[in-house]
């Protein structure tokens, strides 16, 4: 979902695809390894958060190894890096599947690179493991999205505002950066509050550029926004970089969260740490996922994790899980199949359940999305979260959100006989289009 | 809510003016409760309990609770105020203050509180530091009774405004008591009194308060409200525009000081330097590692941690910068196209080196406490690190200005970029000063990072965002002149700012563009053009 542009990236993208190049290196081993692909950039823009999955990913790989690999043989990674330029997206996810023969692969974190490597997964017939929450709208055959769908994240975190526990909020404002994650989501949030009685001079919507770094106007017309007499809140979708500056932009002019609170849809605790957060103490997130969750599970996977980057102070964050999560069914579903062969992985995935870090149990569902708790936490003065609010069960994942026109009717089902990711209940035909 | 904070009022009310305060064991069995209560609903309840009371001694647990401080010592199910002290917390009696000793981590449970709860704590503690020494504290307990207003305020707030010595604190109450006055059920005359006091008050606060009386009232204090509202929001029309000029001066402060060390070895030298940006990061990653230090090693010091990094910033970027010119640039001069393609190489090992070294994540810079939070001029909120930042820009550029124009040096450096050979044959080392005045360019970055750090992310990427915003602000105010950087950078700061209300922060920046392609084709040379041979040729 979150991705960051830059025309001078692009300027010279024939460099980085070289530096991609020398990065790779894939591994010459025998056959009596599986291979998996780990498809994350380590270096441009995005390797601020995607390295630290590769690394996750690694050490899941690490322990299945030390508990005896898969079908009796090792894993092994393969790692590449695809240096935040989306179509190399495509092309490394081409050599992982054709060169490397990978079993299946985990990766991308940009919507964008996501939609740009779907056309080489469902031509050679791969899996991708998708750990970002993201806008919806999407269900392909070779994917399993392991991230938050709007549903499971977006909407639950209005509903706790709009409760009596998260202020009776009646004022909205939906702040986001100008691309498809935010857009898609504050449409969905739009049409959401609109259908539960809010008036449209009660909702301002409102985008910036990537990496965008003075707020200050935007800060104060919030203010100004929130001075209207009723309760207000702040819906951001405003992508990782800019939000340290956005942030302490907050703290400097004095919004606090008792008066106008922020819940922020990708403000995890990796971002918190490049931050003080004693001016933030109370403004919200909204996951599926906290590294202050106290269960035996996430206190084991926190201190295998300090133990395998060798640093007590890395912070543990929601696409962790799901990667965490993902990793485990395919390995389930492996087991099941007897076989890495996609085709029956693929159909082996659906039911697949194992344990999340929050203490449940996660189920990869007929539309490859899973069931996860969602949780709200407040921003503390250490730079974690704070759970607030927890949804009483799981939430599962909707691909199609009920709340917009476009995609209302569609469902998605890959069981066999309907197997197909983009229903029309409407019409009764298999081919709908979703808004994006 | 309001019901129960109604509730709440009139049993301090009560508990107050029978002057029979709670005693001091009734109120330690009060705070017991919180070690049973479960969930923030009964949380609530215990501190409604407290607050009813009426006894100042519970400012302590309650402020401490609101904080996150408040603690349940596992053992013994007691109540502490907690203090965290390395692996371990300092605990302390909740309502003498007295150390009651330490307490490992795991052996106590923090009582949880979310915004609701703060919000009714603070509510509940406006009331009862009314009558607190300190006046920044009774400032504030106005602050918070004018925006919760509530007629059972009315009684302890007369009281209070009849004790209050400072004029300005005596005029906050008395507009928190009219906006009480403006909720209860008193006469209508009184309330159009309290609609011309806080329509005097004329800020936002009093907007709101006063939006949320037009909803439900008589005609005539209706009409009087919504006279106000429109004078006030004609008033701050007036304060937005200056706002908006604030924004402009302050954004271009920023680019005035990213832009500055490009104006010299772009400007002056010809360089197209696309590493610039990085050596703005190593100034801001050299504050970092120095905070760091400074963190670990002199605690005490950390308000002077900016002002320590600057020369250590200057001296690393201006060393890589000196690298650089003496390794790369000096065999491309005249090449412009292999400069910018080497110097963009340059740039990537830079961002990938230091993503090794750091780690590829932010890094924390903290603000001293003389540049964090606000002040108000008038309507006009202005933020101390901004206004830090726009003096170090100035001073910046105004030393800047000194060495070019009155030292040797300076002169030195004037005199290759107007005729390098003529220069050379009066005997200057003209290779020298291009390393000395890259060099010096790369510094001047390099101190640009330690400002920026301060309202940026410290990333590898922090050079990516504002190298074309440097590239745009030495261009347009005119290759190779200073003043043309500083008025560049001022024009197209406040010009963003003022498209950005009405167009929005992704169409301002589309247009501003668009002006600034239109200038250039008008005016080729920027707003000052430099004179002389050395343009011709």
């Amino acid at each position: 979902m979150r991705g960051n542009f830059s025309t001078i990236t692009k300027m010279f993208s024939a460099g980085a695809v070289a530096a991609g190049l020398l990065m790779s290196a894939p591994a010459k081993a025998a056959d009596d390894t599986i291979k998996v692909g780990i498809l994350h950039s380590l270096s441009g823009t995005m390797a601020i958060s995607e390295t630290t999955l590769k690394d996750a990913m690694l050490m899941l790989i690490d322990e299945q190894n030390a508990k005896g690999g898969l079908l009796g043989k090792k894993l092994e990674a393969v790692v590449v890096d695809p240096a935040s330029n989306w179509p190399l997206f495509a092309e490394k996810a081409r050599e992982l599947i054709s060169k490397d023969k990978v079993a299946a692969v985990f990766g991308c974190w940009t919507s964008v690179s996501r939609k740009s490597v779907l056309p080489v997964f469902s031509e050679l017939d791969n899996i991708l493991f998708y750990p970002v929450q993201y806008e919806g709208e999407e269900s392909e055959r070779n994917v399993f999205y392991t991230g938050a769908a709007p549903n499971q994240q977006a909407i639950p975190a209005v509903d706790y505002l709009m409760s009596e526990d998260g202020g009776s909020v009646k004022r909205w404002v939906l702040e986001g950066t100008d691309y498809v994650y935010p857009r898609t989501t504050n449409k969905i949030l739009e049409a959401y509050l609109k259908a539960k009685g809010v008036a449209a001079e009660d909702i301002m919507v409102n985008y910036t550029p990537f990496g965008f770094s003075d707020w200050q106007t935007e800060v104060s017309a919030i203010k100004k926004f929130g001075s209207a007499g009723k309760k207000t809140a702040v819906v951001s979708t405003v992508n990782g970089d800019a939000n340290v500056p956005f942030y302490k932009e907050l703290g400097n002019q004095g919004i606090k969260a008792e008066d106008i609170p922020v819940m922020a849809f990708s403000v995890g605790e990796e971002e918190l740490a490049g931050l003080d957060t004693a001016p933030l103490v109370g403004h919200l997130a909204a996951w599926n996922y906290f590294e202050s969750i106290d269960t035996p599970e996430n206190k084991k996977f926190i201190a295998d994790w300090h133990k395998f980057i060798k640093n007590d102070k890395r912070t543990t964050n929601d696409p962790m899980e799901a990667h965490y999560i993902g990793f485990n069914m395919w390995v389930k579903a492996v087991e099941k199949a007897g076989t890495t062969d996609p085709d029956k992985v693929i159909d082996a995935m659906i039911g697949v359940s194992v344990p999340n870090l929050t203490g449940g149990y996660s189920t990869m569902m007929p539309n490859h999305h899973i069931t996860k708790p969602v949780l709200i936490g407040e921003i503390q003065a250490d730079g974690q979260f704070e759970t607030v609010s927890r949804t009483p069960g799981l939430v599962m994942g909707d691909e199609w959100s009920d709340y917009l026109p476009d995609s209302k009717d569609l469902i998605s089902d890959w069981r066999a006989p309907l197997s197909c990711g983009n229903f029309n209940v409407a019409t009764g035909k298999c081919g709908g289009k979703g808004t994006n | 809510m309001t019901l129960i904070r109604t509730g709440l009022m009139l049993l301090f009310l009560l508990a107050t003016l029978s002057s029979s305060g709670a005693g001091e064991t009734d109120l330690r069995g009060m705070i017991a409760k919180f070690a049973t209560a479960k969930g923030f609903s009964e949380i609530g309840a215990v501190v409604h309990e407290l607050a009813a009371a009426g006894d100042p001694a519970v400012e302590r647990p309650l402020a401490a609770l609101a904080d996150g401080n408040l603690y349940v010592r596992k053992a013994d199910s007691l109540v502490f105020v907690g203090k965290e002290a390395g692996e371990s917390v300092q605990l302390s009696d909740p309502l003498s203050g007295k150390a009651s000793g330490e307490a490992a981590k795991d052996g106590i449970t923090k009582i949880k509180v979310n915004n609701t709860l703060r919000r009714v704590i603070r509510d509940a503690l406006g009331t009862l530091t009314l009558g607190a020494k300190d006046p920044a504290v009774r400032i504030a307990a106005a602050d918070t009774m004018f925006k919760t207003p509530d007629a059972a305020n009315i009684a302890p707030l007369d009281t209070a405004i009849a004790g209050e010595a400072v004029a300005s604190v005596k005029a906050l109450l008395e507009q928190a008591r009219a906006a009480s006055v403006l909720v209860s059920d008193r006469p209508e005359a009184d309330k159009l009194a309290a609609i011309a006091l806080i329509g005097a008050r004329g800020d936002r606060d009093a907007v709101s308060l006063l939006t949320s009386v037009v909803a439900n009232s008589t005609d005539a204090v209706r009409q009087a409200a919504t006279a106000a509202i429109a004078n006030i929001n004609s008033t701050l029309a007036f304060w937005d525009a200056g706002q908006n000029v604030w924004y402009g001066i302050s954004l271009g402060s920023v680019l005035l000081l990213a832009a500055i060390g490009l104006a010299i070895t772009f400007g002056v030298m010809g360089v197209i330097n696309m590493a610039h940006g990085e050596m703005v990061m190593l100034g801001a990653y050299t504050t970092f590692v120095v905070q760091q230090v400074i963190r670990t090693s002199f605690p005490d010091l950390f308000d002077w941690s900016l002002v320590i990094a600057l020369p250590l910033a200057f001296l690393v970027a201006a060393l890589v910068g000196l690298i650089i010119e003496r390794g790369v640039i000096r065999f491309l001069y005249g090449r412009p196209l292999e400069t910018l393609l080497a110097t963009w190489g340059v740039s990537l090992i830079l961002q990938q080196a230091v993503r090794s070294i750091f780690g590829p994540t932010n890094q924390e810079v903290g603000n001293p406490s003389w540049m964090s939070g606000s002040f108000n001029v008038g309507q006009l909120a202005i933020t101390w690190n901004r206004l830090w930042i726009l003096v170090f820009a100035l001073a910046v550029f105004g030393i800047l200005l000194y060495v070019m124009k009155r030292t040797p040096w300076g002169l030195q450096m004037r005199a290759v970029t107007a005729n390098r050979r003529m220069a050379a044959s009066m005997g200057i080392r003209t290779p020298w000063v291009d390393a000395l005045t890259f060099a010096l360019g790369s510094g001047i970055a390099g101190i640009a990072g330690v400002a920026l750090s301060q309202i940026d992310n410290v990333s590898p990427n922090l050079g990516r965002g504002y190298i074309i915003d440097s590239f745009m602000v030495v261009v347009f105010g005119g290759v190779g002149n200073l003043w043309g950087t500083l008025v560049g950078a001022f024009s197209l700061g406040i010009v963003n700012k003022f498209l950005e209300p009405y167009a929005g922060a992704v169409l301002g920046k589309i247009v501003v563009l668009v002006l600034i392609i239109l200038f250039i084709q008008k005016r080729p040379r920027g707003l000052f053009a430099l004179k002389g041979r050395a343009v011709e040729a």
